[in-house]
């Protein structure tokens, strides 16, 4: 069934992933952006539509509670990540990052020194700089070895760090975390 | 007229404390207007920008207690600009110069400096209560000067502002010789804080009855707290880790058992469910439990305390409760008048925690419930219309479902029905938010009985200009009215101007309201501000940021939508403080 302009738009039927449809940018898709993503949406455990967040002012939840609700612990997590060699120290933000191959790509970005990955996956080939931190018992780690999760928990400065010397350092490659601390839930 | 003499008028005045109510007596005489404008020591301003900061002070010479609102109400969502405006220094500088006794002020939306914040602490000798309401641009620093120089301070309530920490140490410059704390509240501060000066000054406060704490301040030190002051009667929890089986831990729990008084709970701002049961003790006392800022706290734990609550009134509390959990409080609940459910998780999938069963529980066990606000994914029309026949009460009606125009899931209709069920049942209903599916049929039904109704926000709703004119005709007591991304027009803007200036104020964002009816409607009514704010060259991700947009002048094609209005009744003229993107017509 063709809308015609009607705003009938919000009844035609799509094929396609929700979240698919345009991302909002000016002010005339604004106001189709529900429409748009209404289409037989009417399963309950259909899939997040992403182009919803693009919406201003969308769930009417205030910002600071907005601001209050994000990330857990809803601090933002500020690193020094510093690389050998370089003369000032960078920043870096790992409440904005998903995971280890964003952190990885926005440290390659900021020092533009790229391989790092390599250096994550596999010890033993890889480029020379690797990329360690420093954990709340004042080790340093290899970036990678723990969950995610933890290692926002307990990262407090990251390091570039050239490979040969990394391997001087002798870096502990596992440890028991759990030793004399009890776990924290996992809500 | 008068058989008595202005002493004695002014006394039974004395007993009459509504605003609206002295607003009424003024108006009987002029006798009556000039002894109740002499004597009339608290003010409340709904927009600052309704009136000057002068003319209040030469009508009112007497205030000691002043309460402003300055941005609309969907600023809360991003959707007005940073800089709009709202400055609350020009008040405090009116106030300074012609001597005002200042001693209570009240803010709500506005801007506030820290400059703002020193002229107060040294122009007015007498004061004793600030309370700022979702305020911004003030720091630690503002703060300083209030603690230091104040020194009759009763009341520092800080509530959900925007404050830029500079390690300002703060609380150390409350003087040693301050002692008239009743109210401290500084949950929204995100820095450090100096424990041993907090413990101190709860330890020098005897009259402390509300303290909220921020983060900062941990278990240990909430117990030391709580043991100065076994007195409160509203606690707001900074953080709320720790070892359960530390000597800490068992300090607390019986601190917390000395605090028979303690009726309001809060903050949780980091928290480890398994230190809840520390808690339990209070439960059967408390009256209101604020948890939608405790996050992490999984539906299990929160059911256990609830069963605890049996005399809760007010709860706050996050979708994660789900409707099982909602369930337990409507059976354990008896009493409660409010409840606000927030989304955990606003923009996720539907772990759908909460839908319309949840709610429907709800009414068949509270029937006192008169204010809600609703987050969830679904709403039917039968559970409404439930709803509706249970709770008659309802002052406050809001319901957020997550996607905005989403239709009966049973029925795939709209939720005319049930909305309309709601403002026939509800006959005192003063505030009403819609969402879901909704025709210009809902709008009939508001028109028709929602007699009582002063603020209604729209988003999404309707289908033609008659949506609109439906309300401005039928509800006579409307106040404030907030439309958002509604195909509501010039016709509906034009068709009884008049009507503005019985309101506060009319916005409209994202509607089909064209520049020339705005020009119109503005030429036909002076004494109206016809705003309009141009910020479509913005990204979406610069407006989420309250970003800057450009300058707009009314000199564009009158055929051009405008993009946001913002129109309110005014004495004062057009503002001479609004940024380059707003356009008073």
């Amino acid at each position: 069934m063709e809308g015609g302009g009607l705003g009938l738009e919000i009844t035609e039927l799509r094929l396609g992933l929700p979240g698919a449809t345009a991302v909002v940018t000016g002010k005339s898709e604004k106001k189709r952006a529900f429409s748009d993503l209404t289409d037989g949406d009417d399963d309950r455990k259909a899939a997040a539509p992403v182009a919803k967040s693009q919406v201003v002012g969308w769930p009417p939840v205030c910002s600071y509670r907005r601001k209050n609700a994000t990330a857990e612990g809803s601090k933002s997590r500020c690193m020094k990540v510093s690389m050998d060699g370089a003369i000032y120290l960078r920043k870096i933000d790992l409440s904005l990052h998903k995971g280890y191959s964003e952190l990885v790509t926005a440290v390659e970005k900021l020092f533009e020194c790229y391989g790092l990955g390599e250096g994550l996956k596999d010890e033993e080939r890889g480029e020379r700089n690797k990329l360690i931190y420093e954990d709340k018992d004042g080790d340093w780690m290899l970036v990678g070895d723990v969950p995610w999760k933890m290692f926002i928990e307990s990262c407090k400065r990251l390091r570039v760090m050239k490979r040969s010397e990394a391997k001087d350092l002798g870096l502990s490659k596992e440890r028991d975390f759990l030793r004399g601390t009890f776990q924290l839930k996992d809500c | 007229m008068n058989y008595f003499p202005d002493e004695v008028i002014e006394h039974v005045f004395d007993y009459v404390t509504s605003h609206q109510d002295r607003n009424s007596i003024s108006l009987v005489c002029k006798s009556w207007y000039r002894i109740e404008r002499l004597s009339r020591q608290r003010v409340f301003i709904g927009n600052c920008y309704s009136i000057s900061p002068d003319k209040v002070i030469e009508r009112f010479p007497a205030i000691r207690s002043l309460s402003l609102k300055g941005k609309p109400h969907f600023a809360d969502f991003n959707l007005v600009p940073y800089d709009w405006g709202g400055h609350v220094y020009p008040w405090i500088v009116a106030m300074a110069k012609s001597k005002v006794n200042l001693e209570e002020l009240r803010l709500k939306r506005m801007v506030v400096s820290d400059e703002s914040l020193e002229l107060i602490s040294s122009s007015f000798a007498n004061f004793t209560s600030l309370v700022l309401v979702s305020c911004e641009g003030f720091t630690t620093n503002g703060l300083k000067a209030v603690a230091a120089n104040c020194s009759l301070l009763r009341e520092l309530d800080l509530q959900e502002n925007e404050v830029e920490d500079h390690r300002s140490q703060w609380l150390n410059h409350f003087p040693e010789s301050s002692t008239s704390l009743v109210t401290l509240n500084f949950s929204c501060l995100k820095g450090e804080i100096n424990l041993a000066a907090l413990e101190r000054l709860v330890a020098r406060s005897p009259n402390l009855k509300t303290l909220r704490v921020n983060r900062a301040v941990t278990l240990d030190s909430l117990q030391k707290i709580l043991s100065w002051a076994p007195q409160l009667m509203d606690l707001g929890v900074g953080s709320f880790i720790h070892d359960p089986d530390s000597e800490t831990f068992y300090k607390l729990k019986n601190t917390i058992v000395q605090c028979k008084s303690i009726k309001s709970l809060s903050g949780f701002l980091e928290v480890a469910p398994y230190c809840l049961p520390a808690i339990y003790p209070v439960c059967s006392n408390l009256t209101s439990l604020n948890l939608s800022y405790a996050l992490g706290i999984p539906a299990s734990e929160l059911i256990k305390l609830i069963r605890h609550c049996k005399r809760l009134q007010r709860l706050w509390i996050l979708d994660c409760i789900g409707d099982k959990g909602l369930e337990v409080v409507a059976s354990n609940c008896k009493d409660l008048q409010e409840l606000r459910v927030f989304p955990s998780d606003p923009f996720g999938a539907g772990n759908t925690v909460v839908t319309e069963e949840g709610l429907v529980a709800i009414s068949f066990g509270c029937k006192k419930l008169n204010s809600l606000l609703y987050f969830c994914h679904q709403m039917t029309n039968t559970a409404l219309i439930t709803v509706a026949n249970n709770c008659p009460n309802f002052v406050r009606f809001r319901l957020c479902i997550l996607d905005p125009t989403k239709a009966d899931p049973l029925t795939q209709q709209p939720l005319d029905e049930g909305f309309g069920a709601i403002v026939q049942s509800c006959k005192g209903l003063k505030r009403l938010s819609l969402s879901g599916l909704l025709t210009d049929k809902v709008f009939l039904y508001i028109g028709m009985y929602a007699e009582q109704l002063e603020m209604l926000s729209v988003a999404f709703a309707g289908n033609s200009d008659k949506g609109m004119i439906y309300v401005l005709n039928g509800c006579k007591k409307l106040r404030k009215l907030e439309v958002r991304d509604s195909p509501f027009g010039d016709a509906a803007l034009l068709a009884d101007p008049g009507k503005y200036e019985t309101m506060r104020s009319l916005w409209m964002s994202s509607c089909e309201v064209t520049l020339g009816a705005c020009k119109a409607l503005a030429r036909k009514m002076p004494m109206l501000n016809v705003e309009i704010i141009d910020d479509s060259e913005l990204t979406v991700d610069e407006a989420l940021c309250g970003g800057a947009p450009v300058a707009v002048t009314a000199d564009g094609d009158d055929k051009q939508k405008v993009e946001k209005m913002y129109l309110y009744r005014t004495l004062a003229g057009p503002r001479n403080d609004a940024p380059e993107f707003v356009c008073t017509l």
